[in-house]
């Protein structure tokens, strides 16, 4: 067979053509539309999303009837400052009822909730002088137990996830301690656990109802699902109790007590421009 | 075959040599665990031939629905009562023993289950 260089070449780039062309043609006879009205339509989805996005960030008091449940905290600081020895208080409550343990080497520290800076649990608040109560006080800071949670997100064995009541909860049976998802909290709220927890707790006065964790995972604030799930408050909203610093409810029920708070008092949330939606709201 | 004198009863000594656990215990599997049951407790949540050789699927059952599903109701019958899915809070009640209840099979089987990294075993 005689074959010319410039007969294959011209074979080759008609090929080339009817290949690249053909399927468009081919695209277009099966959708039966022009290119044009498949464009738009795929238009259409995007938009929707992104109102949906929008609905979902505006969460102070907007009437956005939503399915399921998601559970949520005003933490009001007013009432903190009025009762200076809560703070600890709450802190060791939960620590005792969840076994966390007690490391002092700053390197090993696990922690649920604890005080912070006003600047550091707020540090999208920009102020030139900060006013005195702020200066002088610290704000209980934990798991924002957010609707859009990054740290689910970055988990890739699903060791955290969102349950059916909003709350972010922890799998410790599944999680590998990657830390993918302390690195993906924007606001530092996860521990890893360095060390054997049990050498950091008092064996001899610990829940018995409540598990320890393993050297090896992650943890963090867990909203008491193990408490909520049976009807009861978190344990440190019902050590609050009647000074009502911490208020619990469910942020989809417009008749619950946390959203006539939330309808009374102007609220803020920690980093919203992270863009995670968080259920933690604070009344400076 | 060269120097089969020497390869055969070498091969011979090395096949009983590999066996050796095999004819030593002569099918003798050993002496069968005896778990220590509760005394004023005579049912469980499923019949005790079930128990013995599915309780760790109903361990993997029960943790996915009281921590991922979120059922934490009381819907394990034991008797006439209900109980919530729970290893520390409904069996380690009436099975007061790691030692002389999981333990004893577990030693014995050479299974090494994680549950006690986390789960906090009955004060003995």
């Amino acid at each position: 067979m005689d074959k010319k260089r410039r007969d294959f070449l011209k074979i080759a780039g008609v090929t080339t053509l009817a290949g690249l062309g053909g399927t468009t043609v081919v695209d277009r006879l099966v959708s039966g539309s022009s290119p044009v009205q498949a464009r738009a339509a795929q238009e259409v989805d995007p938009a929707e999303h992104g109102a949906g996005e929008q609905t979902a960030a505006s969460g102070h008091g907007e009437e956005v009837v939503k399915s399921g449940k998601r559970l949520g905290m005003v933490v009001d600081l007013r009432k903190f400052r009025k009762h200076p020895e809560l703070l600890e208080k709450v802190k060791h409550v939960c620590h005792a009822e969840h076994n966390v343990p007690d490391f002092p080497n700053k390197k090993d520290v696990v922690k649920w909730i604890w005080p912070t800076g006003f600047e550091n649990a707020f540090p999208e608040h920009s102020s030139y002088h900060l006013d005195e109560d702020s200066e002088d006080n610290k704000v209980p800071v934990f798991c924002n137990h957010c609707d859009s949670p990054p740290c689910v997100k970055a988990c890739p064995t699903r060791a955290t996830f969102k349950n059916k009541d909003g709350i972010v909860a922890m799998d410790y049976h599944r999680c590998i301690g990657c830390r993918f998802c302390m690195a993906a909290c924007p606001y530092g709220m996860r521990s890893f656990n360095w060390r054997d927890p049990r050498a950091g707790l008092d064996m001899n006065n610990i829940n018995r109802r409540f598990p320890t964790r393993m050297r090896g995972v992650v943890e963090k604030c867990n909203f008491c699902a193990e408490r909520v799930g049976l009807g009861e408050q978190p344990k440190c909203v019902e050590v609050c109790g009647e000074t009502k610093a911490m208020i619990f409810g469910n942020l989809n029920d417009p008749k619950s007590e946390i959203r006539k708070v939330l309808k009374e008092n102007f609220t803020i949330q920690r980093k919203p421009s992270a863009g995670t939606h968080p259920s933690v709201f604070y009344i400076v | 075959m060269y120097d089969s004198g020497k390869i055969i009863p070498g091969l011979i000594i090395f096949v009983l040599f590999i066996t050796f656990p095999i004819w030593y215990n002569h099918g003798d599997a050993g002496a069968v665990p005896q778990p220590e049951l509760p005394k004023n407790v005579k049912e469980c949540v499923l019949p005790i031939t079930e128990m013995r050789s599915d309780h760790m699927q109903l361990l993997n059952e029960w943790r996915d629905e009281v921590l991922r599903t979120g059922d934490r109701s009381f819907d394990v019958k034991i008797g006439d009562k209900m109980y919530q899915k729970s290893l520390m809070n409904t069996c380690m009640q009436c099975h007061t023993s790691k030692k002389k209840f999981c333990d004893k099979c577990h030693t014995y089987a050479s299974v090494k289950p994680y549950c006690w990294d986390c789960h906090l075993a009955p004060v003995e």
